[in-house]
C-alpha cells in the first residue's frame, strides 16, 4: 500500500503536539499530564514509523517523495517542505522514534524529582520532531532546518540545569562549535544550488553526474574540483554535528545535560545526523575520491585518538561520551571507504547499544545518588542486577563480541577498510584495529570499576536526608558517602534497558546480511562499482551464523581478548597496578587527561582571541579612528576654525583699521607686481 | 475611498497626533487611548493595501498625484509597489506595539511622546509612498524631527550628545542627497522618480550622484564606517524610540538605495558595487567582533543591527554582479528578495530584542550585562521570548532571521564564492555574540539581589512580545506569502538595474 501524506505528517507532528502541550500548558496538565501527552505522541509516531518500515520492506509500497508546501518560489529557484521516505529514511525514523520513546519512559524515573519535569518532556519531544524533519526531508532546505533545530534543542538540553556554570558554558560551546560546522554546511548547500541549480534531493542527485569536470574559481590561478568542494563543505557540517576531529570538543562537555538526553541526542540520534547526511548524499560523495579520503582520515583519527582519552576518564558518563566519539569515527571511516551501508548499519546498532550504555550509566547514577565518579563505585552488581546485566550486554556489543549486533557492524567496517585501496585506507586500518583494542580497554575498565571489585563507597545513615531537589548534585555529601544503600532503579528505568538490550544483542544477527550485503537500501544509497568494497565482501559473506563463528578467530577479537585479560587482571586481581601504570606513564596520562590540549588551545585562540580582536576593533576602529578622528575630529576642527575666526573679530577699531590698511597694501602691491601679467598673455 | 488610501495612511496618524497632544498631561490615559486608537485605525487601513494592491501585476499602484509647487514642478506624488506595501505594513504593525509597549513606561509627558510617535509613523509611511524625489526628501528629513524629540526628551543621560550626533550625521548625508537631487532636477526639469529613472546620464555624472546618494542612505542604514551614531542613539533612546529606529527607520536607508541608486545611476552602481559589497561584508565580520565585546545590551543589539543590515545591502548590490555581470536575473532576484525579507524580518527581530531590553531596563534600570544573570529563575516566560528572539537573531531556521540571510548567501555564492564565505561567517559570530549575551543575562545563578525581585512579564508586555514572536515564527515557517507580495516588484527592480544608461 503506498504511503500516505497524512501518515507521514502524523509521524512528524505528533511529537510536536506533545511538545507544545507539555511546554505551554505544563502547569495546567501537571507532571503526569506532561509525560502522558508526550509519550502518547511518541507512541503514535513510533507505531506509524514501524508501519511505514513494514510497508516499504514487506508491503511493497513504493518510495514516497512529495512536497507538502512551497517555502519560496523565485524564478527558477524554489524550496519546499516535503518528505522523502525510502528504506534509509524509514530505518532512521524507526531508530529515532523507538529510542526516543524509551527515553521518554525512562525520563519518568530519572527526572522524577526535578522541577523542570514538564519542560524536559517538552524539549525531548521537540527534539524528536526536529530529528524526524531532518531525516524525512526531501530537500536541502528542510535538512538544514532539522539540522539547526536539533542543534537548538541540544543547546537547551545541555543547559537544562541552567544554574550550573559548567552546563551553560557547555551549551554555548556546543552551539558555537556546531555553528562552525554549519558554516561549511551552508556553503556546501550554496555550492549545490550553484552547480546543480536545485535544492531538491532527486533533482540534485539526477544532475550530479554533470559535476564531473566542473571547477570552482578560487583565486585567479586556482580551480577546485566542484564535487570535491561540495562534498568537503557538506562534510564540514557533518564534522560539527557528528563531533568529528577537530570539531569534536563540544560532545564530551555536552554530558552536563541530564543523562536521558545524553543517550537520545548525544549518542543515539542527533550526533549520527552527519553520518546519515553523508550516506544520503552518497551520489555526490561518490564523485570525489579526494573528499572521501578526507572523510576517511578524519574519521580514522577520531576513532582512535578520542577512544584513547576514554581510558583515563573517571566520570562514568564521560567514558561513554568518548566511546561515542570513537564510534562516530568508525562510522565516518565506513563512509570514507564508500561503505555507506556499513556506516548506517553501525549507526543503527550503535544507537541501540550506546543508548543502553548511557541509560544504564544513568541508572547507576540514580543508585549512587548522583555520584558519577567511578572511583567511588564498585561492586554494584549485587545491588542492581538488571542494570548490571543489560550494561554488560551493551558493553559486549560495543567491543564487538561475535554474534552481538556491534560485532556485525564494526567487523564489517574494519574489513571494508582492509579491502579499500583509497588514499588513507592504510592509516585508517591501523586506527580502526588499534581502536578495537582501545574500545575494549575502556569498556572493561568501566564495567569493572562500576559493578565489580570492592565497594568503594560507604553508606552513612545520618541526618534526615530527603529527596534531592536537584539532580547530579555533588554538594550534599562527601564523595563516596551515600545516605542509603544503592538499589535497583524503578521499572520505568529498567524496562527501557531491557528493551534496548534485546536489539543490542540480536538485531545484527538478523539484519547484517540484507543491510550490509543484500542491497537492502536500494536506491537510497549509491555506490560506484569501482568503490564497492561491501560488494566485494558480499561475495565472501558466509551468512550471519558462520560469520559469527569466524569472528572468534579474527584479529579484532584477539585484541579484545587481550584487553579483557589485561583489564581483568588489573581491576579484579591487582587494583594497585592501575595506579602504578598511571605513575609510570605519567606524561602520556597527562596528554590524554588534558585531551591533547585541544580544548585549551581553542579557548585561548578563539574565545579569548576573539574577544581581544573584538575589543581591538571596537576601541581602535570604532572609538579611535571613526569617532575619534572622523566624527569628533571634524567637530573639533570646526570648533578650532570657528574659534580662530572669532579672534579676528576682536571689536577693536584699530585692529580693523590695521587690517584694512594691510589689505590695501597687499592689493596694491600685488597689482604693482603682477598687474601687467594678464595683459602680457 | 481607496483612491486616497495612501494619503489616508500618511495623514491619519499625523492628524491624529493633534488630539493626542490636546489631551494634555492632565489626561494621560485619554492620550494613550487616543494614540492607540489612531495606531489601530492606521493599521487597519494599511491592511486594505493587501486586497487593493495587485501583487501579480506588480508596478506602482494606488497612484495619487497633485501638483504641489508649480514653479518647481514638484508633485505630491504617491504610489506603492509590493516592497512599499510590505514596509508600510511593518510600520503600522510596529506602531501599535510601540504605543502598547510605552503604556505605563512613559510617565513623563505621555501625550507628547505618543504624539511624536504618531507623527513619526505618518512621515515614515510617507517615505515609503513618495514617488516624487522632493516629496521623498521632505519626508526623509521630517523623520528626524520626531525622533530627535523622542531621544532628546525621553532619552538617557547622554541624550544631548546622542541626539546631536544622530542629527548631524544624518543631516550631513541628506545635504549631499539634496545637491544630487537639485542637479537631477536641473537636468530633467522634474523630481518625478519615474522620469529620473529614464534620464540618460554620463558616467561622471552618475559617479557623483551615486556617491551623494550612497552617503545619504549608507548613514541611514547604517553601513560601516558611518555607523557610529547608531549605538549611541540606541543607548540613549527610550525603548519605543529604539524599536522604531531599528525596526523601521533603518529600512529607509536601504529603501532609498532601491528607489534612487538602482534606477537612476545603474552604471555607477555596477561600477562601485564591489565597494558596497565589501562594506557589507565588513559589517558582518568586523561588526560581529565588535558586538561580541559590548558591555551594554543595547549597544550589543545596535551593533548586531548593523551586521544584519549588512545582509540587506549585500543582497541589493550582488544583484548588480548577477543581473548585469552574469546576466542571471533569477539569482539576482533571489538575492534581492533575500534583502527584502531580511528588512522585514529585522524589523520584527530587532524590534523584539529592544523591547526585551526595555522590559529588563524598566525593572532594574540598567543595561549593563554584568548587572544581570540568572533571569530565567524569576522570569521564565520572559526567558522563553528572549531565547526565541536570540535564536532568530542568530538566524535559526524556522525563524524569520534565517530566511533572508539564507537567500542572500545562496545568491552570493553565484556572484563569488568568497562573498558567500564571508557572509556565512555570521553563522558563527552571530551565534557567539547573541548566545553569550543570553548566557550572561538569562542563565546561571542570580548574583544580583535585585534580580531576584524582578517580576515576570505582565499581560501588556506579553502581548507585545507575543505579537513579534508570532510574526517571527510565521515568516520563518512560511515566507512564501511575503515573497509573493514582493516578487513582481523585485523583478521589476532587477530588470530596471539591468538598463544601461550610457
Amino acid at each position: 500500500m503506498p504511503l500516505s501524506t497524512s501518515i507521514l505528517l502524523t509521524i512528524a507532528l505528533a511529537p510536536l503536539v506533545g511538545c507544545l502541550l507539555a511546554g505551554f500548558l505544563g502547569k495546567q496538565i501537571g507532571r503526569a499530564g506532561a509525560h502522558s501527552v508526550t509519550i502518547l505522541g511518541l507512541l503514535v509516531s513510533c507505531g506509524l514509523a514501524f508501519y511505514v518500515l513494514y510497508q516499504l520492506v514487506w508491503g511493497g509500497a513504493p518510495n514516497y517523495n512529495q512536497d507538502i508546501y512551497t517555502w519560496f518560489a523565485i524564478g527558477k529557484y524554489s524550496a519546499s517542505v516535503g518528505f522523502m521516505v525510502d528504506r534509509l529514511t524509514a530505518m532512521m525514523m524507526v531508530v529515532v522514534t523507538f529510542v526516543s520513546l524509551l527515553v521518554h519512559v525512562y525520563t519518568i524515573g530519572y527526572m522524577a524529582d526535578d522541577d523542570g519535569y514538564q519542560r524536559f518532556f517538552s524539549y525531548i519531544s521537540l527534539f524528536t520532531f526536529s530529528m524526524l524533519m531532518l531525516v524525512m526531508s526531501n530537500n536541502f532546505l528542510q535538512l538544514f532546518f532539522g539540522w539547526e533545530a536539533v542543534g537548538l534543542v541540544s543547546y537547551l538540553l545541555i543547559g537544562f540545569w541552567f544554574k550550573r556554570p559548567t552546563a551553560i558554558f557547555a551549551n554555548l560551546k556546543a552551539f558555537v562549535v556546531n555553528r562552525v560546522g554549519d558554516f561549511g554546511f551552508l556553503l556546501g548547500i550554496s555550492a549545490v544550488l550553484y552547480f546543480l541549480g536545485s535544492l531538491d534531493y532527486n533533482t540534485v542527485f539526477a544532475a550530479a553526474p554533470e559535476l564531473a569536470g566542473k571547477t570552482l574559481q578560487i583565486t585567479a590561478n586556482t580551480q577546485w574540483d566542484a564535487a570535491t568542494v561540495i562534498c568537503i563543505c557538506l562534510f564540514i557540517g557533518a564534522m560539527g554535528k557528528s563531533a568529528q576531529v577537530p570539531l569534536h570538543v563540544w560532545l564530551p562537555d555536552s554530558m552536563e545535560g541530564p543523562t536521558p538526553i545524553s543517550a537520545l541526542i548525544h549518542a543515539a540520534t542527533m550526533v549520527t545526523a552527519g553520518i546519515f547526511m553523508v550516506a544520503r548524499m552518497s551520489p555526490l560523495f561518490e564523485l570525489s575520491q579526494t573528499a572521501l579520503s578526507f572523510v576517511l582520515v578524519i574519521g580514522a583519527t577520531g576513532a582512535l585518538f578520542t577512544g584513547l582519552i576514554g581510558i583515563v576518564q573517571n566520570d562514568i558518563k564521560r567514558v561513554v561520551a568518548y566511546s561515542t566519539l570513537s564510534q562516530l569515527g568508525y562510522m565516518t571511516v565506513a563512509l570514507g571507504v564508500s561503505a555507506y551501508a556499513g556506516a548506517v548499519f553501525h549507526l543503527m546498532t550503535h544507537a541501540f547499544f550506546k543508548a543502553l550504555l548511557f541509560l544504564g550509566a544513568g541508572s547507576v547514577i540514580i543508585a549512587m545518588h548522583h555520584e558519577q565518579d567511578m572511583r567511588y563505585m564498585g561492586g554494584l552488581r549485587k545491588y542492581m542486577p538488571i542494570t548490571w546485566i543489560t550494561m554488560w550486554i551493551g558493553s559486549l556489543a560495543l567491543v564487538a563480541i561475535p554474534f552481538t549486533s556491534g560485532f556485525y557492524s564494526k567487523d564489517a567496517i574494519i574489513e571494508a577498510v582492509g579491502e579499500s585501496h583509497r588514499w588513507g585506507s592504510g592509516y585508517a586500518y591501523v586506527c580502526v584495529m588499534a581502536g578495537a583494542f582501545v574500545t575494549a580497554l575502556y569498556t572493561f575498565r568501566q564495567m569493572y570499576l562500576t559493578f565489580h571489585g570492592k565497594e568503594r563507597f560507604t553508606v552513612v545513615a545520618h541526618h534526615g536526608h530527603g529527596h534531592h531537589d536537584e539532580h547530579d548534585d555533588h554538594g550534599h555529601h562527601k564523595p563516596g558517602e551515600l545516605a542509603h544503600a544503592p538499589h535497583e532503579s524503578p521499572w520505568v528505568v529498567t524496562l527501557p534497558l531491557i528493551l534496548l538490550a534485546i536489539p543490542s544483542l540480536l538485531v545484527g544477527f538478523f539484519t547484517a546480511g540484507p543491510m550490509l550485503f543484500g542491497g537492502w537500501f536500494g536506491s537510497a544509497i549509491h555506490v560506484d562499482e569501482a568503490n564497492n568494497v561491501l560488494g566485494e565482501m558480499a561475495r565472501e559473506f558466509p551468512g550471519a551464523l558462520h560469520k559469527g563463528l569466524e569472528g572468534f578467530a579474527s584479529g579484532p577479537f584477539g585484541l579484545v581478548l587481550l584487553a579483557f585479560v589485561i583489564q581483568t587482571y588489573i581491576y579484579l586481581f591487582n587494583p594497585a597496578l592501575a595506579g602504578r601504570i598511571k605513575a609510570a606513564l605519567h606524561p602520556l596520562w597527562t596528554v590524554l587527561d588534558r585531551k591533547y590540549w585541544i580544548d585549551d588551545l581553542y579557548f585561548a585562540v578563539f574565545a579569548k582571541g576573539g574577544q581581544k580582536l573584538g575589543r581591538l576593533f571596537w576601541k581602535a576602529g570604532d572609538a579611535a579612528v571613526i569617532d575619534g578622528v572622523m566624527v569628533d575630529g571634524t567637530t573639533a576642527l570646526t570648533h578650532r576654525v570657528a574659534a580662530g575666526m572669532r579672534r579676528l573679530q576682536s571689536g577693536y577699531l584699530y585692529q580693523y583699521a590695521f587690517a584694512m590698511i594691510l589689505g590695501l597694501i597687499l592689493l596694491l602691491g600685488g597689482y604693482w607686481l603682477f598687474g601687467s601679467m594678464p595683459a602680457a598673455q | 475611498m481607496f483612491t486616497h488610501l495612501l494619503s489616508l495612511l500618511i495623514w491619519l496618524p499625523i492628524v491624529g497626533a493633534v488630539p493626542v497632544l490636546l489631551a494634555g498631561s492632565a489626561r494621560p490615559n485619554l492620550a494613550r487611548w487616543l494614540a492607540l486608537l489612531f495606531m489601530v485605525l492606521t493599521f487597519v487601513a494599511s491592511l486594505f493595501l493587501l486586497p487593493q494592491y495587485d501583487a501579480a501585476q506588480g508596478g506602482m499602484q494606488l497612484v495619487e498625484s497633485h501638483l504641489w509647487i508649480a514653479s518647481l514642478n514638484v508633485h505630491y506624488g504617491l504610489a506603492v509597489d509590493g516592497i512599499s506595501v510590505a514596509l508600510i505594513l511593518l510600520t503600522t504593525f510596529v506602531g501599535i506595539l510601540v504605543v502598547v509597549g510605552a503604556w505605563e513606561v512613559i510617565q513623563n509627558k505621555p501625550h507628547q511622546y505618543m504624539a511624536a510617535m504618531l507623527a513619526l509613523e505618518g512621515v515614515m509611511i510617507g517615505v515609503f509612498c513618495a514617488t516624487d524625489a522632493l516629496l521623498f526628501y521632505v519626508f526623509f528629513e521630517a523623520m528626524l524631527i520626531p525622533m530627535f524629540i523622542l531621544i532628546g526628551v525621553w532619552g538617557g543621560p547622554r541624550r544631548v550628545y546622542a541626539t546631536l550626533k544622530f542629527f548631524i550625521y544624518t543631516f550631513l548625508g541628506s545635504v549631499f542627497m539634496l545637491i544630487a537631487l537639485l542637479y537631477l532636477y536641473h537636468r530633467a526639469g522634474t523630481f518625478d522618480l519615474h522620469t529620473l529613472a529614464a534620464l540618460p546620464l554620463t558616467f561622471t555624472e552618475q559617479m557623483w550622484i551615486f556617491f551623494a546618494f550612497l552617503l545619504a542612505f549608507a548613514i541611514k542604514v547604517p553601513m560601516v564606517p558611518v555607523h557610529t551614531w547608531l549605538p549611541d542613539a540606541h543607548v540613549e533612546a527610550p525603548t519605543g524610540g529604539s524599536v522604531v529606529l531599528a525596526a523601521v527607520m533603518l529600512k529607509v536607508g536601504t529603501y532609498g538605495m532601491l528607489r534612487f541608486i538602482l534606477p537612476i545611476v545603474p552604471d555607477a552602481g555596477e561600477h562601485y558595487a564591489w565597494l558596497v559589497i565589501a562594506l557589507s561584508l565588513v559589517a558582518v565580520v568586523y561588526i560581529g567582533y565588535v558586538a561580541l565585546v559590548q558591555e551594554d545590551m543595547k549597544k550589543l543589539v545596535a551593533y548586531s543591527s548593523v551586521a544584519h543590515m549588512g545582509f540587506v545591502t549585500l543582497g541589493i548590490f550582488i544583484a548588480f554582479l548577477l543581473a548585469r555581470g552574469l546576466g542571471d536575473v533569477d539569482t539576482a532576484r533571489l538575492g534581492m528578495q533575500g534583502a527584502m525579507v531580511q528588512m522585514i524580518s529585522h524589523g520584527f527581530v530587532s524590534g523584539a530584542m529592544f523591547t526585551c531590553i526595555g522590559v529588563m531596563y524598566d525593572r532594574l534600570h540598567t543595561r549593563q550585562i554584568k548587572d544581570y544573570g540568572g533571569l530565567i529563575n524569576v522570569m521564565p516566560w520572559f526567558g522563553f521570548f528572549y531565547v526565541l528572539f536570540a535564536m532568530a537573531n542568530c538566524g535559526l531556521p524556522g525563524t524569520s532571521g534565517f530566511v533572508g540571510e539564507f537567500m542572500v548567501i545562496l545568491a552570493s555564492f553565484k556572484a563569488n564564492p568568497w562573498i558567500a564565505f564571508f557572509a556565512a561567517f555570521t553563522l558563527i559570530i552571530g551565534a557567539a555574540y547573541t548566545l553569550w549575551l543570553v548566557k550572561r543575562v538569562l542563565w546561571g545563578e542570580i548574583h544580583n539581589p535585585h534580580v531576584a525581585e524582578m517580576k515576570d512579564i505582565n499581560g501588556r508586555e506579553t502581548f507585545v512580545l507575543l505579537a513579534f514572536a508570532a510574526l517571527t515564527v510565521a515568516l520563518g515557517i512560511w515566507p512564501e506569502p511575503l515573497i509573493h507580495l514582493m516578487d513582481s516588484s523585485v523583478t521589476q527592480v532587477v530588470q530596471q538595474l539591468a538598463i544601461h544608461k550610457i
